[in-house]
């Protein structure tokens, strides 16, 4: 096998690729190096599997209440390693797809550790690889513990996403550190699956980054299922033994004790930026590897995206700076990335999915808003499916109507906040939301409705 | 089957153009690849080509006439075919007829219609919110070049648009000749406003001593194949010192800056009524001769206006000579989207101190416009200071 490629990937997660494909679909040489499988966090150990596990915790809660629909079913059990075993193979299959998608495109992958060195050469067990154009880091970011508090990921009974993923069985209790999204999506599938949850968040509120109208829902209903939200808690010290681990919690300045089974670490993730330093690959104070606006490194003719890039650690973002890198590469001129007009999503019950500034945010940044918001709880297709929790919320200009923000809690906000994405995409006000005819009955009326509420002339309540 | 011959856009950067001459007339056979007409665009006179065989049923623009890029200008068709659908007459006039009689009505309706041409409106493509301010700014949208997909005006396009009436300042009395403004004084005038105007401009000046290239050049002109002009060893040492020096090699590009490995040297040409700026790819790796050649070629087709497009676009750097002239120094407009322009001026001999005596000797300035956004004042000082030490020893050309 040649050694010799015009571009060369580091990383074969969702960035990696995804810049994979584009640079064979422009007729380019290209290797990914992969040290474990394709598809990446996103693929085995993210995205993919915990939709799955979701998807199971939704399937539980609607069971318990299915009698009011008329569906009478007899005792529920819940097998948790059943869960995980078919999540395991949705990840697999997923990963092989990945795998015929770099054959469809001509990518050689090679497996290893790829150490990238100066001149463009990335050695890999020994081998010496070249790139002849770029090479493009793409080497993801990895779970954390917080060691200097206790709480170093031991794998039993600190554990992390990576090793929660592969547990055959629900632990009778769970502390959850991190009440972001990693944190809030595990405390839901914990809880479906029958775990006592404690989620613990250091900030005011979980979730955020995100609008704290949509934290307060969502903690709201995870209070309802019986999940112990502890906001505003810093977890002081950690006592971990073999069976079990105790945790000192400090609230509002008195202190807590929650002993559980097990706690899952889901406060940040660090970047994969061991085996840059020969190159010249600069990295800042963040731990994110220093680029330009071509996405390029101080390494000249070296590229970097996804994760170790910088944030937001999504691996929507990161597909599209492959695809980006892909065409600077191959010397188009790319549209630049709007890093302002990235949704992000929570897919707890109710879901999250948010685009561009929060209320707090305008506030901070001294701009002029008005809301505009609709509750599910007065949609007709909400209603009838069961699912009122939630709202739409629009935050836009008060002149001009641009849409300055969005916010959605609803069953399935992941799917209704592209709307808004397209809309700020091609710089549409809340009128042309307005005016575009919604189907009834929908959820996403309620997107309609918040739009008209902000113009003043909401229909529905 | 008919087809429309349109006003097609002849260069890069051509959004209207003025039909000089008709080469063929209404009724002509036509064959793809024929020159219908010569065609001023914002840089040169071009052909513009039938795009299909058949006859050349109707003239809708007039010589002299300037109409849009993708206007309707004439149609091909059959001899008989109808063509009353493509220019838009009413159907009574050319309704299917004996083959014998349909002829007649087509000369009588020979007759351009100003109205299907001139009024023509181009679509604006401008975002939702971008029309909303500027309606509210009273900005008009049709001055506006849009940044967006397929040059779709944005908000962002609007940020840098000024809003201050303008008011014509009155006439001085005496005499005075209005002169309509030609494509290219249009152009010059359109890219040069965008220059000086949002181009954060600083100068520096340099002298550089040019005794031993005027000695080096009369060495080689005495050899006898061919003269080297100064320009020409000028072109060679910039370019090889902007090899050196990639951060002056550059395009400003809005929201990145795209530096160049390759050297593409503009080269600033007055012609008739205006100058225009041929390019010479790869300066930095050719001879002293073939720069010569190459220019000397170049200078040549572009006083004819015979240039293509790709023969003045894509350069990386830009160099302007007034020393001819006897100009001592001044200063030059960079051209967009190119970084930084150094400004020739006449060798001249002057008294300086030398080794510690006052002697005569030949003398030239060079003084160099930066875009402050790409280039900073120590980079740019670095760079013409390696142009100088080149130049001032010229055996550094083939370091």
């Amino acid at each position: 096998m040649s050694k010799t490629f015009d571009v060369i990937i580091v990383g074969g997660g969702p960035a990696g690729y995804v810049c994979a494909i584009r640079c064979g679909q422009l007729g380019l040489k290209t290797a990914v190096i992969e040290k474990e499988k394709l598809g990446g966090v996103c693929v085995n150990v993210g995205c993919i599997p915990t939709k799955a596990l979701l998807h199971g915790a939704h399937i539980a809660n609607l069971v318990k209440k299915s009698s009011k629909y008329g569906v009478i079913v007899g005792e529920v059990q819940l097998d948790f390693g059943v869960a995980i075993k078919n999540s395991r193979q949705i990840s697999e299959q997923n990963s092989k797809g990945v795998g015929f998608l770099m054959k469809k495109n001509k990518v050689t992958v090679v497996t290893g550790i790829g150490h990238i060195k100066t001149g463009k050469k990335v050695v890999v067990g020994g081998e010496t690889y070249t790139a002849t154009r770029a090479i493009v880091v793409a080497t993801g970011s990895s779970v954390k513990g917080i060691p200097a508090i206790g709480l170093e990921i031991n794998k039993t009974t600190v554990i992390s996403s990576d090793e929660a993923l592969f547990l055959t069985e629900a632990p009778a209790t769970l502390a959850v550190v991190g009440g972001g999204a990693v944190g809030t999506e595990f405390a839901d599938i914990f809880n479906a699956f029958g775990s006592a949850v404690t989620l613990i968040e250091a900030l005011p509120r979980i979730l955020p980054l995100e609008d704290s109208e949509c934290s307060s829902t969502v903690a709201r209903s995870f209070k309802k299922r019986k999940i112990d939200v502890l906001q505003g808690a810093t977890v002081k010290k950690a006592d971990v033994g073999e069976t079990s681990v105790t945790l000192e919690i400090e609230i509002n300045g008195k202190m807590k004790t929650v002993v559980a089974d097990k706690v899952l670490m889901a406060a940040g993730r660090k970047t994969n930026t061991e085996n840059l330093s020969a190159a010249g690959i600069e990295i800042d104070q963040r731990g994110f590897v220093k680029v330009d606006a071509n996405l390029q490194t101080t390494s000249p003719g070296v590229y970097c995206i996804g994760d170790v890039a910088g944030p937001p650690m999504l691996a929507h973002k990161g597909s599209r700076e492959g695809v980006f890198v892909a065409e600077v590469i191959a010397g188009k001129t790319p549209h630049t990335i709007k890093y302002d007009n990235i949704p992000s999503v929570t897919y707890c019950s109710p879901e999250v999915a948010s685009i561009g500034l929060s209320e707090d945010a305008c506030k901070e940044q001294g701009i002029d808003y008005k809301v505009g918001k609709f509750a599910l709880s007065a949609n007709g297709r909400a209603r009838a499916t069961d699912e009122t929790e939630g709202f739409v919320k629009i935050i836009r200009d008060p002149k001009y109507g641009e849409i300055l923000g969005a916010h959605i809690v609803a069953a399935h906000a992941s799917e209704m906040i592209h709307e808004l994405t397209v809309a700020r995409e091609n710089e549409y006000t809340v009128e042309e939301i307005e005016l575009a005819v919604h189907a009834h009955p929908t959820l996403s009326e309620a997107i309609a409705e918040a739009a008209l509420d902000s113009l003043d002339r909401v229909l529905h309540t | 089957m008919a087809t429309k011959v349109v006003m097609e856009a002849l260069s890069p950067t051509m959004e209207e153009g003025r039909l000089v001459t008709w080469l063929k007339k209404e009724g002509d056979a036509v064959s793809t690849g024929d020159p219908l007409a010569e065609v001023e665009t914002d840089k040169a006179i071009m052909e513009l080509v039938a795009r299909a065989d058949g006859v050349l049923r109707r003239i809708l623009v007039t010589e002299g006439q300037t109409v849009d890029v993708a206007t309707l200008i004439a149609v091909i068709a059959g001899a008989d075919e109808d063509i009353s659908g493509i220019v838009g007459e009413p159907v009574a006039s050319e309704a299917p007829q004996p083959a014998s009689t349909a002829a007649a009505p087509v000369t009588a309706a020979a007759e351009p219609e100003p109205q299907d041409t001139g009024t023509t409106e181009r679509r604006i493509k401008a975002s939702p919110l971008a029309r909303k301010l500027a309606g509210e700014k009273g900005i008009d949208l049709a001055n506006v070049r849009g940044s967006g997909p397929a040059g779709r005006i944005i908000k962002k396009d609007l940020e840098s648009v000024g809003t201050a009436a303008f008011t014509a300042p009155a006439s001085p009395v005496g005499e005075s000749e209005d002169v309509p403004l030609t494509m290219i004084r249009k152009t010059i005038a359109r890219r040069l406003a965008s220059s000086l105007g949002p181009i954060p401009h600083f100068f520096l000046t340099t002298t550089v001593d040019m005794e031993n290239v005027a000695q080096a050049r009369a060495g080689l002109n005495a050899a006898g194949e061919g003269k080297i002009s100064f320009n020409d060893i000028i072109v060679k040492v910039v370019s090889m010192a902007l090899s050196k020096h990639r951060a002056c090699n550059a395009w400003w590009q809005e929201d990145h800056i795209r530096y160049f490995t390759e050297v593409h040297m503009s080269i600033a040409v007055a012609i008739e009524d205006g100058l225009i700026t041929p390019v010479v790819r790869n300066a930095n790796l050719k001879s002293l001769r073939d720069i010569s050649a190459e220019t000397k070629e170049l200078v040549a087709r572009a006083q004819q206006r015979k240039l293509a497009p790709e023969e003045y676009t894509g350069g990386t750097f830009s160099l302007s000579n007034l020393g001819m002239f006897g100009i001592d120094e001044f200063t030059a407009i960079i051209n967009p989207p190119e970084a930084g322009i150094i400004a020739v001026g006449a060798i001249a001999e002057e008294p300086v101190a030398f080794n510690g005596e006052i002697v005569v000797r030949k003398r030239m300035k060079l003084t160099m416009s930066c875009d402050h956004r790409v280039i900073d004042g120590a980079t740019g000082a670095t760079f013409l200071q390696t142009v100088k030490l080149m130049l001032e020893n010229p055996l550094a050309i083939v370091w």
